[in-house]
């Protein structure tokens, strides 16, 4: 039998997070992601160096999550859409003190209580940093269960990397669903880079601190530029998408995560009827592959937002296309699963509005 | 590209058909996705779950119009129904679900699940039987792929109720095969 | 030759605090510096100041220190010591982050039997903030926030966050101390001694409740202060050990 496994979305996170050497989980359960913090009970279980904490709060966890990142494991939470509100405390002090965290966002229909649907509409509150103060967060959007289990393996090499709170924004239907995944082999971590500025008692070394306070204007200014240099390097280094057929394309849709597949299965019909449509799907939305669809835009008119909500990532399109191409939206907020067929309509609508089917 | 939902009561076993077939097409070399219904959908008693397989990489996982239909029960008839791909085949379990199809451009199969079952001397195969006929119908995987399916999903299972799923598989197959299910 | 009788614990940094006169935070710093050195345990412990006056306690601690956002400090503790189970972890909290706005991260880490040390510093207001009502407030005692006093009706009763600790299956130890004559201060360091050495024996959750004068805000003189702890905060607040789980 080959090492490929059908497994649910929530549940690949949880192994492959394991894998990737997370020692430490402290999560409060909300549908639809509830089967992570589950696997996750069990999982640390099993190993002799794991910790499972069923918090009393989101609060809560992700400020154990805090401290275990401090005294340097590998840590971990996972929360929906308005636990990740309550988790945007600790998001805000884990970039202040420069700690690597990795946080799950199975995103849900919103806003309030909202629904437990599939939605996108947490895209503004991930990649502007969340919450207060002036930072930001790594965000990766997972597509495909594959990429549920490589993406999680990136987020802790990045947190660990950059210092840095790194969130997985997934939605509902990547949480609940079942695909094949093989996963990565488990991270040796004897082998990791040692932490040189963790708290491990101040054994014949100085003593150490970690904090966010920085009463000195001047002083937390240079840490703002200090954090902002960090921010412009991981800029420079991570922005990643994926494109799909764009080769002659005239109308490039911009998608992610559960909108991009549906976005492809639109193009390929789109495709079958002669319409030059291609897919351009940013899997880092933090930092966004700006400069990729700015490239694209040399050759590209027309692109296509297409989010499950009713328009935010269509901001960073705008930006960085800098008024060089068209920017058209189209969107299904709610939690609204919108079909191929659906999108195939909308784009041979705005393809022919647009009359790009003449030369 | 096939596009499969199952659907009845809490109980019945629907997910377990979706997912033992999930694992035999993707042990057969095919993508394939599985996506149920989660949280509040599943509350009130109802289950269902939609599998997609495919030769191509699959992009929606949901069952716009699936081609094919494991009932279980009435509401998911009067769910499924209106949503099934034009020529698509609607397997019914007849113990549970009496009414007639609306549409006269789907197949109506119908097995007598249950009937069937307490023969063979376990209502707990009612699943296996409807899969077993599922897959005489669709030919998308085989009889033998589903075992091992079902083998590697319940791991350690006895070798008694292995053989008595065994069982209800072949049955419902013969079913089909026989041609009484029309 | 000169006979040294008072100098520096080791595990103090030589930094002047820069507490009001009369605070009691310099002398449960010292107190617990003396007790960090006294244990043997200063290149394994990690402690975890709160947001509040002492805030800025990891400029005096001379060991390895990580700040916890407000009230979350059982919280961060937790994460630090389930990580790292052979060190020694405290949090630092005054009254009202520990009491309000950390209320449910104290509850349930006490009730997990979290083996932290918890040194909670009651001086019935909010102190950095300048003086608004705590959880603690004493009824009729005035704040910025309760002009002419707290009033039963409209801002409820000082809350007996320690007893309803004890509550808890996983609390072993609470006691109530104050740090306002020199009697009370040794039964305080006593204490944190106390609590300290359940954590190291693995016993669980260990809290020290001291009771602290706050002359700024009380806006009375430091002698005052400390007669005052005496004639009506431990009125409400009584000194006594309120859990006891090692007998």
């Amino acid at each position: 039998m080959d090492k490929k496994l059908l497994m649910r979305g929530s549940q690949v996170i949880g192994e492959a997070a394991i894998r990737a050497g997370c020692r430490f989980y402290a999560g409060y359960h909300i549908t639809p992601q509830n089967e992570l913090p589950e696997f996750m009970s069990g999982a640390m279980a099993n190993l002799k160096d794991g910790t499972f904490i069923q918090a009393e709060s989101e609060l809560a966890a992700i400020n154990m999550v805090l401290g275990a990142s401090m005294a340097g494991a590998r840590a971990m939470t996972s929360s929906s859409s308005p636990g990740i509100s309550l988790k945007q405390e600790g998001i805000s002090f884990l970039a202040a003190s420069e700690l690597p965290a990795v946080i799950v966002n199975t995103m849900r229909g919103g806003p309030g209580l909202g629904n437990i649907a599939p939605s996108q509409g947490d895209y503004f509150q991930a990649t502007r940093g969340g919450g207060h103060g002036d930072y930001r967060t790594i965000v990766l959007a997972p597509a495909y269960g594959q990429e549920l289990a490589d993406l999680t393996r990136k987020a802790f090499e990045y947190a660990d990397r950059y210092r840095t709170p790194v969130m997985i924004l997934a939605d509902g239907m990547m949480g609940q669903m079942m695909e094949p995944v093989i996963f990565p082999d488990p991270v040796n971590l004897s082998e990791l880079p040692s932490k040189l500025w963790i708290l491990n008692g101040a054994k014949e070394r100085p003593s150490r601190i970690i904090k966010s306070l920085i009463l000195s204007p001047v002083a937390m200014e240079e840490h703002n530029w200090k954090l902002a240099r960090k921010y412009e390097a991981i800029s420079g280094e991570i922005a990643c998408a994926e494109t799909y057929m764009t080769e002659d394309a005239r109308l490039v849709i911009v998608a992610y995560g559960t909108a991009a597949r549906i976005a492809k299965g639109a193009i390929k019909r789109a495709r079958e009827m002669g319409l030059k449509v291609g897919l351009l799907r940013p899997v880092t939305l933090w930092p966004f592959p700006g400069r990729a669809i700015r490239e694209m835009s040399r050759l590209i008119k027309d692109f296509l937002v297409f989010e499950m909500n009713t328009g935010q990532m269509v901001e960073d399109v705008r930006l960085s296309l800098e008024g060089r191409s068209n920017t058209h939206f189209y969107g299904r907020p709610g939690g609204v699963v919108s079909t191929p067929d659906e999108i195939g309509r909308v784009i041979s609508s705005l393809y022919y509005r647009r009359r790009l089917e003449e030369d | 590209m096939k596009k499969a939902v199952f659907a009845g009561f809490g109980g019945q076993g629907v997910l377990m058909m979706g997912y033992v077939f999930a694992v035999a097409a993707m042990r057969d070399g095919k993508e394939v996705t599985y996506l149920p219904a989660y949280g509040a959908e599943m509350r009130g008693g109802t289950a269902n779950c939609t599998v997609v397989v495919s030769d191509e990489e699959i992009f929606s996982p949901v069952a716009s119009s699936p081609d094919f239909a494991v009932i279980m029960n009435k509401p998911s008839l009067l769910k499924y129904e209106g949503v099934m791909r034009e020529g698509g085949a609607i397997l019914l379990n007849s113990n549970h679900v009496d009414r007639e199809l609306t549409r006269d451009d789907l197949t109506a199969i119908r097995i007598p699940a249950v009937d069937i079952a307490k023969k063979l001397g376990s209502e707990r195969v009612v699943n296996m039987i409807m899969l077993g006929a599922f897959v005489a119908h669709t030919k998308i995987t085989s009889l033998d792929s589903i075992m091992n399916g079902l083998s590697e999903i319940v791991k350690g299972g006895k070798a008694g109720i292995m053989k008595l799923n065994r069982k209800g598989l072949d049955e419902g197959a013969e079913y089909i095969l026989k041609g009484d299910s029309r | 030759m000169e006979k040294v009788v008072f100098k520096r614990p080791r595990y103090m940094k030589e930094a002047p605090f820069h507490y009001c006169p009369g605070c009691g935070h310099s002398i449960i710093h010292r107190l617990m510096a003396e007790v960090i050195e006294e244990l043997g345990i200063g290149e394994k412990t990690i402690g975890v100041p709160p947001a509040g006056c002492a805030v800025l306690a990891y400029d005096y601690f001379d060991i390895d220190m990580g700040e916890a956002p407000h009230g979350r400090g059982a919280a961060v503790a937790t994460g630090i010591k389930r990580t790292l189970p052979d060190k020694i972890v405290f949090s630092y909290q005054g009254d009202g982050d520990i009491a309000a706005i950390g209320t449910a991260e104290t509850i349930h880490a006490a009730n997990r039997g979290e083996n932290i040390t918890v040194i909670f510093v009651n001086n019935s207001c909010y102190g950095m903030t300048g003086g608004q009502m705590a959880p603690t407030t004493l009824l009729d005692q005035n704040s910025t926030t309760t002009p002419g006093g707290r009033d039963k009706d409209r801002d409820g009763t000082p809350i007996d966050l320690s007893e309803m600790l004890a509550l808890t299956q996983g609390a072993v130890y609470i006691e109530r101390t104050a740090v306002n004559s020199i009697k009370n201060i040794r039964k305080t360091k006593k204490a944190i001694t106390k609590a300290f050495k359940i954590q190291m024996a693995g016993l669980g959750f260990s809290l020290v409740e001291i009771l602290s004068p706050c002359p700024t805000n009380w806006k009375m003189s430091p002698i005052d202060a400390c007669r005052w702890i005496d004639e009506d905060v431990a009125q409400t607040f009584p000194l006594k050990v309120i859990k006891d789980e090692t007998d």
